[in-house]
C-alpha cells in the first residue's frame, strides 16, 4: 500500500479534487478581499479603487457590529446547547427497545429533510402567530394572554426553530454512538455500584465525547451562516441581526458591496477563531 | 463470607425456558466451575447470581439472606466479564478505583488497595496507562484488580480466559487458582473448556440445557460420571462409547472406556483395528483407530512415543476395572 510508487500515484489522483476545492475556496475569498478595499456601490455608480481600510474601520466601528457578533454567538451557542442536550436525551430514549422503533426513528429524523425556509415559515405562521398560531390557542385554552413570539422573544424563537431542524442530526449521530457502547461496560459499572446517574456521567457521557465533538464541530460550521430562518421570520429586527445578516443588509439593502465584503472578512476571522478553539477541543477528544 | 444458595430458581425469556427449576449450593470459599457446551445456560445462571438478570421464580440466597430482589451492587459480588468491560476512557488506576469511588471509600484507603492489588497482579508499572494500551493478559489482570479491591463476598468469572491465546490462558489459569488459594473467597467460574474446569475447580457443575447433569469434584466426575453426557464431556480426549454386542457382554446398553484406559499392543489384544491419524505429542501419543467393529473411531492414548504409523494394524485391550457401564437411558450402572 504505502510504497513510494503508490504514494505518488495517490497524490496524482487526489490532485484534481484538491485543485477544484482550492479554487472553489480561493476565488471567492480573493474577490471578497479585493472588493473590501474598494468603494463599490453599484446603484450610485461608485467603483473607486483603493480606499484602504476605510470599509473595515466603518464596519468595525458601526454601532451594529458588536451586537451582531454577540447575537451570532448567542444563536450558535443556544442551538448547540439545545441540540446536544436534547440529542443525548433523545438518543438514549430511541436506544430503548420499543414497538415500532424503525418508524419512530424515521419520524425523529424527518425535520432534517424540511428546507429551512419552509420550516421557519411553518413555525412562524402555524405555531408562533399570536392570533392564529397553535401556541396562541394553547395559551388561550389555559386562559393566558398569547405571546407574540417573534417580537417578544425573537432570538429565542429563532433558536428554537433552528434547534428543531438540527436536533435530528445530533440525535442521529449520538444514537449511533450510544449503540456502539458495550453493554458489558454498563453491567460492570452496575456491579461496581454505579447508579443510573453515575453510569450516565462516568460511562455513557465519556463514551459519547467524541460524537458530541463531531456534532458541535459540524453544526457550528452551518450555524454560523444561518440566514433563511432570520430572513423569513424577523428580517433581522428585534435584536436577531447576526453577523451574516448584517453583511447581507450592507451588500443587498444598502447596496454597499465594499462595506459588506469587509464584513465578510470579519466573519471569516470570527469563524477561524471559533474553529481554532474547536479544533483544540476536537484534537484532545479525538486523540483518546 | 460467601455461601451462595439457589432454591428452585428458574429463568424464562419469553416462551423459552432457559433454566428449569434448579437447586444448587456453593459453599463459602469454594471454587465452583459451571461448565457445559455453549447455550447450556451457564452464563445466564451466573448473571442470575450477579443480579444482572432477574430470576423468573425461586430464591437466591447469599450467606443465608434472600438476595433475589437485590440490585447487583447490593449483593457484595464482583464480576469479571468475558470482554473484561474495562472503562476505555479511564486509566488503569481509575478503573480499579471506580468501584471504591462509587462505594465512597476514603481516598488514602483507595490508594492503599490500588497499590496492593497492582502489586499482586504485576500492574504497578501500568497504573497510568489506558486499557487500550495494554495487552490482553494485562487487561484481564486489570479486570481482576477491579474486582479484588471491592473485597467482595464472592467473585464471578464469565469465561474470562476465552479471549486470550493458549499460552496466556495457561498462565492466567494458574494466577486465578493462586488468587483463590490466597484470598480464600468463594469463586464461581463459567467456562466451556473442561480443561479449565478440571484444573481449577473444587466443585464442578456440569450443565446441559439449563439442567444440572452432575455436581462433584473434578476427580469424582472423572471416575464416576453419572451419565453419558458427563462421561463424554469430562476428560480429554473424549471417552469412547461402544454399543451393541460388546456392551451386552458387560450387561449394559453402552460401555465407555477412556482413551487412557486402553492398552495397545503389536501382537494380540481384545480388539483390533487400523491406525488412522496418529497425533504425537511427545509425552503422549493419540491414535484414532478405525475398522474395529466397535464404533466409527476409537481414540487411544499411549504414554510416550509409540511407533505405530498410519495404516498399521493395532491390538487394543481395555482395562477391565476402568470400563463405565450405562443403561439405555444413558444413566450409569453400578
Amino acid at each position: 500500500m504505502a510504497t513510494q510508487h503508490s504514494r505518488s500515484a495517490a497524490r496524482l489522483m487526489m490532485t484534481p479534487a484538491v485543485i477544484l476545492l482550492l479554487g472553489w475556496m480561493l476565488v471567492p475569498l480573493v474577490m471578497t478581499l479585493y472588493f473590501s478595499f474598494l468603494d463599490y456601490r453599484p446603484l450610485r455608480g461608485a467603483f473607486d479603487c483603493c480606499v484602504g481600510f476605510d470599509n473595515y474601520v466603518r464596519f468595525f466601528t458601526s454601532s451594529s457590529f458588536w451586537p451582531s457578533v454577540l447575537t451570532t454567538l448567542q444563536m450558535v451557542g443556544g442551538v448547540l446547547a439545545i441540540t446536544v442536550i436534547g440529542g443525548i436525551f433523545l438518543a438514549m430514549l430511541l436506544d430503548q427497545p420499543i414497538w415500532g422503533q424503525g418508524v419512530v426513528r424515521i419520524l425523529v429524523i424527518a425535520p432534517f429533510f424540511v428546507m429551512p425556509t419552509v420550516s421557519a415559515l411553518v413555525w412562524k405562521n402555524m405555531f408562533m402567530n399570536p392570533v392564529n398560531g397553535l401556541f396562541a390557542y394553547l395559551w388561550k385554552f389555559f386562559g393566558l394572554t398569547p405571546i407574540d413570539w417573534l417580537s417578544e422573544l425573537p432570538l429565542f424563537s429563532i433558536i428554537f426553530i433552528v434547534s428543531w431542524q438540527w436536533l435530528p442530526f445530533a440525535t442521529l449521530i449520538l444514537l449511533t454512538a450510544i449503540q456502539s457502547l458495550d453493554s458489558e461496560q454498563l453491567e460492570a459499572a452496575e456491579m461496581d455500584g454505579a447508579g443510573v446517574v453515575n453510569r450516565f456521567f462516568y460511562i455513557v457521557l465519556p463514551h459519547l465525547a467524541r460524537a458530541i465533538t463531531v456534532v458541535i464541530l459540524i453544526q457550528t460550521i452551518f450555524l454560523l451562516s444561518i440566514f433563511a430562518e432570520i430572513f423569513v421570520t424577523t428580517g433581522g429586527s428585534f435584536g436577531t441581526r447576526t453577523l451574516t445578516y448584517l453583511i447581507y443588509q450592507r451588500v443587498i439593502e444598502s447596496q454597499n458591496i465594499g462595506l459588506g465584503s469587509a464584513g465578510g472578512i470579519f466573519a471569516v476571522i470570527l469563524a477561524n477563531i471559533i474553529a481554532i478553539f474547536l479544533m483544540k477541543i476536537v484534537g484532545r477528544n479525538l486523540d483518546k | 463470607m460467601g455461601q451462595i444458595t439457589l432454591e428452585k430458581v428458574t429463568k424464562t425469556f419469553g416462551d423459552v425456558e432457559v433454566i428449569p427449576s434448579l437447586d444448587l449450593t456453593i459453599e463459602d470459599g469454594e471454587f465452583a466451575v459451571f461448565v457445559g457446551p455453549s447455550g447450556c445456560g451457564k452464563s445466564t445462571l451466573l448473571r442470575l447470581i450477579a443480579g444482572l438478570e432477574d430470576a423468573s421464580s425461586g430464591h437466591i440466597r447469599i450467606d443465608g439472606k434472600d438476595a433475589t430482589d437485590l440490585p447487583p451492587a447490593k449483593r457484595g459480588l464482583a464480576m469479571v466479564f468475558q470482554s473484561y468491560a474495562l472503562y476505555p476512557h479511564m486509566s488503569v488506576r481509575k478503573n480499579i478505583a471506580f468501584p471504591m469511588k462509587m462505594a465512597g471509600i476514603a481516598q488514602d484507603e483507595q490508594e492503599r488497595r490500588i497499590q496492593q492489588a497492582a502489586a499482586a497482579l504485576n500492574l504497578t508499572d501500568y497504573l497510568d496507562r489506558r486499557p487500550g494500551q495494554l495487552s490482553g493478559g494485562q487487561r484481564q489482570r486489570v479486570a481482576i484488580g477491579r474486582a479484588i479491591v471491592r473485597e467482595p463476598d464472592a467473585f464471578l468469572f464469565d469465561e474470562p480466559l476465552s479471549n486470550l491465546d493458549a499460552a496466556l490462558r495457561v498462565g492466567m489459569r494458574l494466577e486465578i487458582s493462586e488468587l483463590h488459594s490466597r484470598l480464600k473467597t468463594t469463586m464461581i467460574y463459567v467456562t466451556h473448556d473442561q480443561v479449565e474446569a478440571m484444573t481449577m475447580a473444587d466443585k464442578i457443575v456440569v450443565l446441559r440445557a439449563g439442567h444440572i447433569e452432575q455436581v462433584g469434584s473434578p476427580l469424582d466426575l472423572y471416575r464416576t460420571p453419572r451419565n453419558l453426557f458427563v462421561a463424554g464431556f469430562i476428560g480429554s480426549p473424549k471417552m469412547n462409547f461402544i454399543e451393541g454386542e460388546v456392551a451386552g457382554r458387560h450387561g449394559a446398553h453402552t460401555v465407555g472406556v477412556r482413551p487412557e484406559h486402553i492398552d495397545v499392543a503389536d501382537g494380540k489384544g481384545e480388539w483390533s483395528g487400523v491406525v488412522g491419524v496418529a497425533e504425537h505429542l511427545g509425552s503422549d501419543t493419540f491414535f484414532h483407530i478405525h475398522e474395529t467393529g466397535l464404533a466409527e473411531t476409537i481414540t487411544v492414548r499411549a504414554p510416550g512415543e509409540v511407533s505405530f504409523r498410519h495404516g498399521d494394524t493395532i491390538h487394543l485391550t481395555p482395562r477391565a476395572d476402568q470400563i463405565h457401564r450405562f443403561d439405555d437411558k444413558g444413566l450409569r450402572l453400578e
